[in-house]
């Protein structure tokens, strides 16, 4: 009898299963988005100083949390491509990146448009911000790594390398940025919220985040497909290639 | 010492190279791997001395009293020199030496001379290695052998660029280390005059030595 | 642990005989300064503030340019692959390498940025603390180097590849690199920034080498 990850981890088990898990993963992502923006705008009360504009908010941070939690799935990810040859890891590594990479992205373009009415100013050195950026190029590096590099395996593996490289120097980085801006630009930063946020926002905050995060599955899932049926492709192409050449050479002997 | 390698398979760049190869070989044992471009003799090679692991199969070495491992007891010359252009014959030859002895004490004055001397480099150890023929580099890279004990030697092709002289330069050298108890695989495409040698004709059906 | 010795003395001997890679770096180090001014205007309040940043900056910047050599003339001429095979685990080899690099790249570097300070009007009493947070920092630079080298050893673009793998971790470096500059000439406390840029260093000398060796290890198949 297999576990339920042993059968996960065969290719063929899990292009059945996403299958039929698909559909409804990305209607549960619709449905809980949609319930999340008309909390956002009819349900969460106008911020007192910023007015309409901090709704963007309900955005911002949900793709910020993405963003971490998909470099998570990568380095973990890597982990089972290194140390267990899981033979899914490196798909499912591979399908998060440009996904990880488009929400951090998203995070950094919403909390630029959020900064011009709430600082004057695009782009503000805010410790958060900062992390955020580098998390980009943490993202651009994998992805760059993984194309300037021929032969797949071996760029699956190094790209498994740096991602755990990564997730040890992401809290460093975190810490320094944080220290560096405390010292340089002690009250400047404008601070998004008290220390505690009222309910009215924190609800409509967590539904879009719960609904960021299965649209994240949906589309790691759909990606972790066209992966597969990539290699699967790629695999057939490779065979032909090999009854052609040998078709070719039988007749001579 | 004995090594022993079972039912290999090898594979390279997502493509299976060698498909259930097993090998044993014994003291004063050599070893010829022959075959076509692209049967995988560079790749049981890199194999053997430990760079690649088996994707199915072991090799193993079987050792009263040392219990190394098998990239510590085997001399690597592959298709590529290892020799830097910058440093003379001799400095190329003296940091092998200590590197792969692990000593650094310095004091291989005559081993390295006569490790030269063997293969005819004598004259030459003072030279920049940049300024070497090709033929004399793989001579120099060979002198490895010779200036730094160890009991199995893995050639990639060891005769490539070498003149006929050197050929036997080689031959005898690999002589001795056999009577001394040492074990030579050679991968080549040349035939190779090393006595009563085994051979493994690498290919779409490998045979077992 | 003699062969380490072994290799490290080997790789600077020939640092010493090619010569160029530090003069290039060098130079490098001294134009990016120099541009510096050029581009911002020759105010020199200004550039005295900004000094022990673009200091960094450059040097991080130098450091890299020379970094891509670590493997690559190993990797490409087979020795690396006799290096394998030596009583040394691969990473021990990596670390040899990269503190040759520290030794005769980083270093160097390190011991021009005062001369550098010139041209940028930094304070005379900024020499000391400059040169001791590059000696203390730098170690982190070469050894974390060591491993986008070894990441782009077979890789296409592998130069511009590095820079994109490495500056970002090398944050924590620059950052903690000025913050015990600014503490070592203001009011605050010296110590927290200059021990957490030790540690980052310390950290970096063990996370570099593990994580060459398994490139490196990846790429020898």
């Amino acid at each position: 009898m297999q576990t339920f990850t042993q059968r996960l981890a065969n290719p063929t088990q899990f292009m059945g299963l996403s299958a039929r898990l698909l559909p409804w993963v990305a209607g549960l992502a619709a449905a809980i988005i949609a319930y999340g923006l008309y909390l956002a705008f009819f349900v969460a009360p106008p911020d007192y100083l910023q007015g309409e504009i901090a709704r963007i908010m309900f955005v911002h941070v949900p793709s910020a949390w993405i963003a971490m939690a998909g470099y998570a799935l990568i380095a973990v990810s890597a982990f089972g491509l290194l140390v267990f040859r899981h033979p899914l890891a490196d798909v499912a590594a591979k399908a998060a990146a440009p996904i990880g990479a488009a929400f951090t992205f998203l995070a950094l373009f919403t909390g630029s448009l959020w900064g011009k009415p709430a600082w004057g100013t695009y782009w503000v050195w805010d410790a958060r911000l900062t992390s955020v950026l580098i998390l980009f190029f943490l993202y651009l590096g994998l992805i760059a790594l993984r194309s300037s590099i021929d032969d797949e395996t071996l760029a699956s593996k190094l790209t498994a390398i740096l991602a755990l490289v990564g997730i040890v120097m992401l809290p460093i980085i975190k810490f320094s940025v944080d220290w560096g801006n405390t010292l340089h630009q002690p009250s400047s930063v404008l601070k998004l919220s008290g220390p505690t946020i009222h309910s009215s926002i924190l609800t409509p905050l967590l539904v879009m985040g719960a609904g960021f995060l299965v649209l994240f599955v949906a589309m790691h899932l759909k990606a972790m497909r066209n992966e597969i049926l990539r290699r699967r492709v790629k695999a057939l192409q490779l065979a032909e290639v090999a009854r052609a050449a040998s078709q070719v050479v039988a007749p001579a002997e | 010492m004995l090594l022993i390698a079972e039912n290999l398979v090898l594979s390279r760049g997502g493509r299976t190279v060698i498909d259930g190869l097993s090998l044993r070989l014994s003291n004063g044992e050599a070893l010829l791997l022959t075959g076509a471009n692209g049967t995988g003799k560079t790749t049981l090679l890199r194999a053997l001395a430990g760079f690649l692991p088996p994707a199915v199969g072991e090799i193993r070495i079987e050792n009263e009293n040392d219990d190394r491992e098998l990239g510590e007891l085997c001399h690597f010359v592959g298709h590529l020199d290892g020799i830097k252009p910058h440093l003379t014959a001799v400095e190329n030859l003296a940091f092998w030496a200590a590197y792969l002895d692990g000593d650094s004490s310095g004091n291989g004055g005559d081993r390295l001379a006569c490790a030269l001397n063997k293969f005819g480099l004598a004259a030459l150890a003072d030279v920049p290695a940049g300024y070497l023929s090709a033929g004399q580099k793989r001579r120099l890279a060979l002198s490895r052998l010779a200036a730094a004990h160890r009991p199995l030697w893995l050639l990639d092709e060891p005769t490539a660029s070498l003149d006929a002289a050197s050929v036997t330069l080689l031959i005898d050298a690999v002589n001795a280390h056999r009577a001394d108890g040492g074990l030579v695989i050679a991968a080549t495409h040349l035939p190779l005059a090393f006595e009563n040698a085994k051979e493994v004709r690498l290919g779409p059906k490998e045979k077992a030595a | 642990m003699s062969g380490f010795f072994t290799l490290v003395g080997r790789d600077l001997r020939l640092a010493v005989r090619q010569g160029g890679a530090l003069g290039t770096a060098l130079g490098f180090y001294l134009v990016v300064v120099a541009m510096l001014p050029l581009g911002l205007g020759a105010d020199l309040k200004l550039l005295s503030r900004i000094a022990p940043g673009v200091l960094w900056i450059a040097l991080l910047l130098s450091a890299l340019l020379s970094l891509g050599r670590v493997f690559e003339s190993d990797y490409e001429d087979g020795s690396l692959d006799v290096l394998a095979t030596g009583p040394l685990p691969l990473e021990l080899v990596a670390a040899a390498k990269a503190l040759a690099h520290w030794i005769s790249t980083s270093v160097p570097l390190a011991l021009l940025a005062p001369v550098l300070g010139i041209l940028l009007n930094l304070e005379l009493v900024a020499y000391p603390a400059l040169v001791a947070t590059m000696l203390i920092g730098t170690p982190a630079v070469s050894f974390l180097g060591a491993i986008g080298a070894a990441l782009t050893l077979t890789a296409r673009r592998g130069g511009l590849l590095i820079a994109l793998l490495v500056l970002p971790l090398y944050v924590p470096t620059l950052i903690f690199g000025i913050a015990a500059i600014s503490a070592m000439l203001g009011p605050d406390d010296v110590a927290p920034p200059l021990l957490i840029l030790t540690a980052i260093s310390l950290g970096a000398i063990v996370l570099g080498p593990l994580a060459a060796a398994a490139a490196l290890r990846t790429q020898m198949q």
